[in-house]
């Protein structure tokens, strides 16, 4: 998949709620419009995503399921 | 002498001008309503506001993980420590968990072939109080499982705490009633008050928990 990630972040094995506060980091550290590519294996990770995303203004581009994995693409507010 | 305006308000009954224009004005207001109402919601920071009583391991992660993802959506967050749960701001950590008494507590091996791992060694009250180092054991076995869950540790999220500017809060009176020293703490402890200070900030929360 091609993807225009300005950076990515390994959430793979961390459970909740550490998935979203390394990406809520990772996003301090990003400008606005840039997009983190995140992948995560905790199945709590899809919908928290979803909440941060509406709760933070960030935009959830795509959200993705392969092979147990999660991987979502999210777009600095 | 009137001036005219005055003269025309006279005039002019309130009853008639609501009657003439009542629905413009009405209308007016409304729309006006609905934008200031759409501003103080844009305006408005989430706030959350904890009350930790808790100082066991398992008890350590519900205010920490809340606390912590709350930040993390952007909420302005503040956890008051109070009795027990003040242990969790003690700059050495050595919080335990402890079974006895807790029959909800599944007690489960952290390591060997799964349906080893999956036998819940459930045990009387009076088993678990009679072998010494029970508390440590079953600590050592819950930390173990964290570790393999890929479950933060307390000290991780509370850093992220730390990190995130959450106001970590310390009841003055418990520290004394405890005969705790403040040098016990982590340099972090944002203040050291009582209840009549926290509650005004639990008052003009969105969420308030007790914990």
């Amino acid at each position: 998949m091609n993807t225009p990630a300005t950076k990515t972040l390994d959430a793979r094995g961390l459970n909740c709620p550490l998935p979203i506060l390394r990406t809520k980091k990772a996003l301090s550290e990003l400008g606005s419009g840039d997009i983190l590519a995140v992948t995560s294996t905790d199945p709590g990770s899809v919908k928290d995503m979803q909440a941060f995303c509406k709760q933070t203004g960030h935009e959830l581009v795509s959200s993705n399921t392969q092979q147990g994995e999660f991987a979502f693409l999210v777009r600095k507010a | 002498m009137n001036t005219p305006t005055q003269l025309k308000a006279v005039e002019y009954p309130t009853s008639e001008l609501l009657r003439e224009h009542g629905s413009a004005l009405d209308a007016w207001f409304d729309a006006r309503y609905e934008a200031k109402r759409r501003e103080e919601a844009a305006n408005h920071v989430n706030s959350l506001a904890i009350i930790a009583t808790k100082g066991t391991m398992d008890w350590a992660y519900p205010p920490f993980i809340l606390a912590s993802t709350a930040s993390a959506l952007g909420w302005d967050v503040s956890v008051f420590f109070t009795f027990y749960g003040l242990e969790l701001l003690k700059k050495d950590l050595h919080l335990e968990v402890s079974p006895l008494g807790n029959p909800s507590m599944p007690i489960k091996m952290p390591f060997g072939p799964g349906w080893f791992k999956d036998i819940n060694w459930n045990m009387p009250n009076a088993v678990m109080a009679g072998v010494p180092g029970f508390e440590k054991m079953a600590t050592a076995l819950m930390k173990q499982t964290v570790k393999n869950c890929g479950v933060a540790s307390v000290r991780e999220l509370r850093d992220a705490c730390v990190e995130a500017e959450v106001k970590l809060v310390a009841c003055q009176m418990t520290v004394d009633l405890f005969g705790h020293q403040k040098s016990d703490f982590i340099p972090e402890v944002t203040d050291w008050i009582g209840a009549a200070s926290f509650l005004p900030v639990a008052q003009k929360s969105d969420v308030c928990l007790f914990i």
